[in-house]
């Protein structure tokens, strides 16, 4: 990982959130992420070659769920935070993008 | 999008393509697992039901929400890579695949990124009579996402679309993706070889019963990766990726198309562009998706909220006893047990109808009269229709009986083709249509005795060649009997009451 991010990397990193900057936001936030990764690269420092790389805190494995049917919500609980709603379906803004 | 797709060009013929460039296939398979219950929450797994009725916090992504992984989905993935050859990895971790686009609540979709649970495999596919390996780099486990339906613009597609609806019902369904590595030396075969792999893909997932495998209701996706090189350059090309191709014969046929217009395009002077291709069915052709994102660009990272899976190697054991007749050998094992030449076996299974004859044969009939039907009138009727023998409608079941009315004598091939006549047309079943359309041979002996003495006065030469003891001449009465009797007699024994009233 880099210890920096350029400001075209912010950029692209924004179009990837879909998060509109203006230049002067570039300007801005850039050196402010690059900061925030100097930071986190400072535990690198800390942890010695014994020490490996992790994902998870916790040394477990295989915690699985039995293949059994539990309730889900009701469509209406399931719709009630939604913005907005047509024909019991979450309504969303038309895509800008495509399916993945 | 238009012009840096180059969907306008005139596509190139096929043997001109086979003779400028080689093809690289590369074939991504989505198999949705029929477990009871979502990959990470209890919600039902069950296709359809009311809009967002099959949701809870976890797949609808809500704060705080913790999923599970469904142990069930662990154990087919598992057994799927085991039929597939590969190796089991022994510490594997789920990842984040991060991407804005409302098919999933949480802005990421649970995946499988450089870990994945199953790697390094292959299967042996049989094209007409030629075996290629086709070496499987990863099976790994994921999640489905939702249905998104777009409305209101001018035309209801997604581009021009006010809003979108979604239905989060499919969002968690297991899914095992299933990557090739790029099948190459193909040549001439490549669309072939594509249709064979996923067509012998889907006999695999069946016969493990992991999966409904329905192509057309989705169970099963492919993605259709292809890209063409200079011949003997020994290079790959830039590739596109057909996705969503959804029958056996559409793989085939996207293939070629891709094929075709690459060549198109790489002719012009110009190159291809990496981008994802959508299938039309009804045209037979791709069009523009849109440019492939790099796989950076998903910012894949470990899930934090799934501890790792790691099968024991006890566990994966037990799952390997657990899995089917491999299909190579119970290709084998068919083909000495029904007594097909090579050739037999080799049409019967390029024709997708191994299933189809061992059920047949299961239900009582002979391996060749099954194979005969399957292969003969069946296979032209599919042909024409422009359809899967699995999808015409008849059954096993129907052939076999069908079968066994020509085996006690009520039918002969000829009358059993009007029996398939009437399946199609919805008359009933074999037997029903053998009554309602009168099919049945005649067995009254008089009127069978009579027809037989008209032909015979009304060809007194042939008789009198018969009389002399050349059988061979038979075979003009019995077509003038057969004609009198309208097809409904049974042609050995019209020949033997000639030979008798002549001797």
């Amino acid at each position: 990982m880099p210890d920096s991010l350029s400001r075209d990397e912010v950029a692209h990193l924004a179009d990837l959130a879909r998060i509109d900057l203006t230049d002067a936001e570039l300007d801005h936030l850039a050196p402010q992420l690059s900061v925030i990764l100097d930071s986190v690269a400072s535990i690198r420092g800390v942890a010695g070659d014994d020490v490996p790389p992790t994902s998870h805190a916790l040394p477990l494995t295989n915690v699985f769920r039995d293949d059994v049917v539990r309730p889900s919500l009701t469509p209406a609980e399931a719709l009630s935070g939604a913005p907005d709603v047509d024909q019991q379906r979450f309504s969303v803004p038309r895509i800008l993008g495509d399916e993945q | 999008m238009t012009t840096t797709s180059h969907d306008d060009v005139e596509l190139v013929d096929f043997d001109t393509v086979l003779a400028a460039y080689d093809p690289a296939l590369g074939l991504e398979v989505h198999v949705e697992l029929n477990t009871a219950t979502k990959m990470f929450c209890g919600c039902p797994a069950t296709f359809g039901g009311e809009p967002n009725s099959h949701v809870c916090p976890t797949c609808l992504g809500l704060p705080g929400a913790m999923p599970v992984v469904n142990g069930k989905a662990v154990e087919s993935a598992i057994r799927i890579g085991l039929a597939l050859n590969c190796e089991i990895a022994e510490w594997c971790r789920f990842a984040r695949k991060n991407y804005f686009y409302p098919d999933m609540p949480k802005n990421f979709q649970t995946s499988q990124y450089d870990e994945p649970i199953c790697f390094d495999g292959y299967m042996d596919v049989d094209v007409d009579g030629e075996t290629f390996r086709v070496e499987i780099e990863r099976a790994h486990m994921e999640e489905d996402t939702g249905k998104s339906t777009h409305v209101g613009g001018s035309t209801g597609r997604i581009h021009g679309a006010d809003h979108s609806l979604v239905d989060y019902n499919r969002a968690g369904i297991p899914l095992i993706e299933i990557v090739t590595r790029p099948i190459l030396g193909a040549g001439e075969k490549a669309p072939a070889v594509a249709r064979a792999y996923v067509a012998q893909l889907r006999d695999l997932i069946v016969a493990l019963g992991v999966s409904e495998a329905r192509m057309d209701q989705g169970n099963l996706r492919a993605d259709v990766n292809l890209s063409l090189s200079p011949k003997g350059s020994g290079t790959l090309g830039t590739r596109t990726e057909t996705k969503n191709v959804n029958s056996f014969r559409s793989v085939e046929r996207a293939v070629r198309y891709e094929m075709q217009r690459h060549a198109a395009v790489l002719d012009s002077g110009r190159s291809i562009l990496q981008e994802t291709r959508h299938w039309h069915e009804d045209t037979g052709i791709t069009t523009s998706g849109r440019e492939k994102s790099d796989a950076e660009d998903y910012r894949y990272f470990p899930e934090p909220d799934l501890v790792p899976v790691a099968p024991s190697r006890e566990w994966v054991e037990e799952l390997r006893g657990t899995l089917p007749e491999n299909p190579t050998e119970k290709r084998a094992r068919l083909q000495s047990e029904w007594g097909f030449s090579d050739l037999e076996m080799r049409d019967t299974v390029g024709a997708g109808a191994l299933g189809l004859v061992e059920e047949t044969v299961a239900l009582g009939a002979a391996p060749q009269a099954a194979r005969k039907w399957w292969l003969g009138e069946l296979a032209r009727r599919a042909n024409d229709a422009g359809q899967e023998l699995t999808s015409l409608g008849v059954t096993p079941a129907d052939v076999a009986a069908v079968q066994g009315l020509v085996d006690d004598g009520t039918l002969n091939d000829k009358l059993a083709r009007q029996v398939f006549d009437g399946l199609f047309a919805g008359e009933g079943t074999p037997a029903e249509i053998v009554a309602a359309r009168s099919l049945a041979i005649v067995s009254d002996d008089g009127a069978l005795s009579a027809a037989v003495d008209e032909a015979i006065a009304a060809n007194p030469d042939v008789a009198d060649k018969i009389r002399d003891g050349k059988h061979a001449a038979a075979g003009a009465l019995i077509g003038a009997v057969m004609k009198s009797m309208r097809g409904q007699a049974d042609a050995g024994k019209v020949r033997e009451l000639i030979l008798a009233k002549l001797s």
